[in-house]
């Protein structure tokens, strides 16, 4: 069958262009591990409030670490903490310390909240017994979430679908760039085999890479999963599926390399910024709804979904039915696209 | 027209009033030819005359703007007919990290060759373009002239009725370039259609028939003889002057 020996010949090209196949499955892997040194490192001061506390505390804070800054009233620091000039403040009542975290960012609660804990139970302090437990209160967040925990998820979906757009638009692109595509058009090869013969051909490896990427960050790099390993998988898989169609779509409006590299600001940054790494609250409502046609927002959520809320398919299968008319869609219309070399 | 009911009894090549425009841009202009069967038909004319133009329309690989172009008696573009059609582009098309084998083994299966039918008939032309030393090398590794001695293996390798040639002994040193007019010859006797375009005038001799063409016209076809008689030269060379223009 024809599209099996084009399937056959992708699979053939890969293995003697090792290094893009290292980077198609590596990189995502690389990437994945320095952003999770980078966010469960514990160098960071934190900023505290103090709000009529004894002295003592006062240095052996200072003493730990934390850059403390004194407030006259509790609501002079609670305004501080939400202005985000402060990551926590704490006050006594009764002989109680009360600690209030801004928490939107678990890295640095966990911070605040170790090094107080120390402080309150050296030596110079009231034994322990005696000391009764401080009352902490979230302003934002909760206790039990890590950053990483927070944006891991969307980090998968970002990096499987980066890498595979680039470089299954970039194999497709020089397709047309060496003339062999136009040199296809000569033999019997109809033009849907040839979208078909790519999306399986490169489909292998982005099985292979989905997979890799979702044992890594759950085995390894231990992201919060509280869902089950299958749905992490087939949203991954179904991401990339979209990534590849996509790409190779794109790759009929690019004329080079260089080219295919512009869609990167064009058609990938805006996906990540739209895909929940960042908060677009504050975005007008016309423009927060450009997300609803980007394939990444999409495998995002249902990534959180999964692996933050524990859900199972009847809260994924709309994202997934969504990714998946995309991936139909691209190959449509990439089908299309290569009547420009062939009418039939 | 009557290429539908004629050219169904009549294997060959038929271009009735083509033109084929890029844009605004004509190319080729109100072209008909009929190459017969068994002929080696050879397309001479000046660089960006339009040769390779009129040979990818023949090929299936575009479609003319106005007119009609038949193969076998089948309107082009067509599919079923491409696994009839043996054809080898100008610029080599080859996937330059795979090996000689492997790119043979891809476009093999493409036009449907499977098993032992297939390693049998690679093992054939890769004599025949004496490349069977290098099989298992990356065409990375290929000179030139080796890469288009590949290019034409893979037109030859179903052993296509028609055979479509772009330029195909460029690069080629004159030993190889005779083994391989012999086996076109071969071929040409033993019933294949052979349209070819070349630059080289000793090639051009060999051919049964010619046709000139200049600005995207045919402007003479012929048998070389015919075509330097009705010059009044002795060599092609001279007769191709005369209808490039350059002479009188
Ligand atoms: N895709 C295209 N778009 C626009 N113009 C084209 C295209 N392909 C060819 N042409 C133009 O058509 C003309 C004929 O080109 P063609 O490649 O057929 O020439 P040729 O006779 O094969 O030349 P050569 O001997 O150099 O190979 C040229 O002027 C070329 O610029
Ligand atoms: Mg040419």
């Amino acid at each position: 069958m024809r599209v099996r020996s084009l399937i056959l010949r992708i699979v053939r090209q890969f293995f003697h262009d090792k290094r893009t196949l290292a980077l198609m499955i590596l990189a995502p892997l690389l990437i994945l591990w320095l952003v999770a040194l980078i966010f469960n490192g514990n160098t960071y001061h934190p900023k505290i409030g103090a709000v009529d506390i004894p002295r003592h505390i006062v240095v052996s804070l200072d003493n730990q670490g934390a850059v403390v800054q004194s407030y006259s009233s509790n609501a002079a620091a609670l305004n501080a903490l939400s202005l985000q000039k402060l990551d926590a403040a704490i006050s006594f009542a009764g002989g109680v310390p009360h600690i209030t975290l801004e928490g939107s960012n678990p890295s640095k609660s966990k911070t605040v909240l170790l090094l107080v804990q120390k402080v309150l139970l050296q030596p110079a302090n009231p034994a322990p017994s005696q000391m009764q437990p401080p009352v902490i209160r979230y302003l934002y967040g909760s206790a039990t979430m890590s950053s990483f925990d927070n944006f891991g998820p969307v980090l998968i979906g970002v990096f499987a679908f980066f890498f595979v757009f680039l470089i299954a638009g970039i194999a497709f692109l020089k397709e047309r760039t060496t003339g062999t595509l136009e040199r296809l058009m000569a033999t019997p090869l109809r033009r849907w085999e040839m979208v078909a013969g790519y999306v399986v051909g490169y489909g292998i490896f982005t099985m292979v890479q989905a997979c890799l990427i979702a044992w890594f960050a759950v085995g390894v790099l231990g992201m919060m999963m509280n869902g089950q390993f299958l749905y992490l998988l087939s949203v991954t898989l179904l991401l990339s599926m979209t990534a590849l169609t996509l790409g190779t779509l794109l790759s009929a409006f690019a004329n080079s390399e260089f080219q295919m590299m512009q869609f990167i600001p064009i058609v990938i940054v805006p996906q990540i910024f739209f895909s929940g790494l960042f908060s677009v609250d504050n975005m007008a409502p016309w423009m927060r709804r450009l997300s609803e046609i980007m394939p990444l927002y999409y495998g995002a959520d249902a990534l959180r979904n999964v692996m933050i809320r524990g859900k199972g398919f009847s809260a994924i299968w709309p994202d997934l039915c969504v990714l998946l008319a995309m991936s139909l869609v691209f190959m449509a219309l990439n089908v299309f696209a290569l009547r420009k070399y062939r009418k039939i | 027209m009557y290429g539908e009911q004629t050219s169904q009894i009549q294997p060959g090549i038929k271009v009735i009033h083509v033109d084929k425009r890029f844009g605004k841009v004509s190319v080729l202009k109100d072209i008909t030819m009929e190459v017969k069967a068994n002929e080696v038909f050879g397309l001479l004319g000046p660089s960006g005359s339009g040769k390779t133009t009129l040979v990818k329309l023949i090929a299936g690989m575009a479609e003319p703007s106005n007119g009609e172009v038949y193969v076998s008696g089948v309107r082009m573009p067509n599919l079923n007919m491409l696994n009839n059609i043996g054809y080898m582009a100008q610029s080599d098309a080859l996937y330059s990290e795979l090996t000689a084998l492997e790119n043979l083994a891809f476009f093999a299966a493409l036009v449907g060759l499977n098993g032992a039918v297939r390693k049998q008939r690679i093992e054939e032309v890769m004599q025949l373009v004496n490349l069977a030393n290098f099989l298992k090398r990356p065409i990375a590794t290929y000179s030139g002239g080796m890469k288009r001695r590949l290019s034409l293996a893979i037109a030859l390798l179903h052993r296509p009725q028609m055979l479509i040639l772009d330029e195909p002994t460029v690069g080629i040193d004159p030993v190889l370039r005779k083994s391989i007019w012999d086996e076109l010859r071969n071929l040409s006797q033993s019933g294949t259609t052979i349209l070819l375009t070349t630059h080289v005038m000793d090639e051009a001799e060999k051919c049964t028939r010619l046709g000139m063409i200049r600005d995207g016209q045919m402007i003479a076809v012929g048998a070389p003889d015919e075509l330097k008689q009705s010059t009044g030269s002795q060599t092609l060379e001279d007769a191709y002057l005369v209808y490039g223009g350059v002479r009188k």
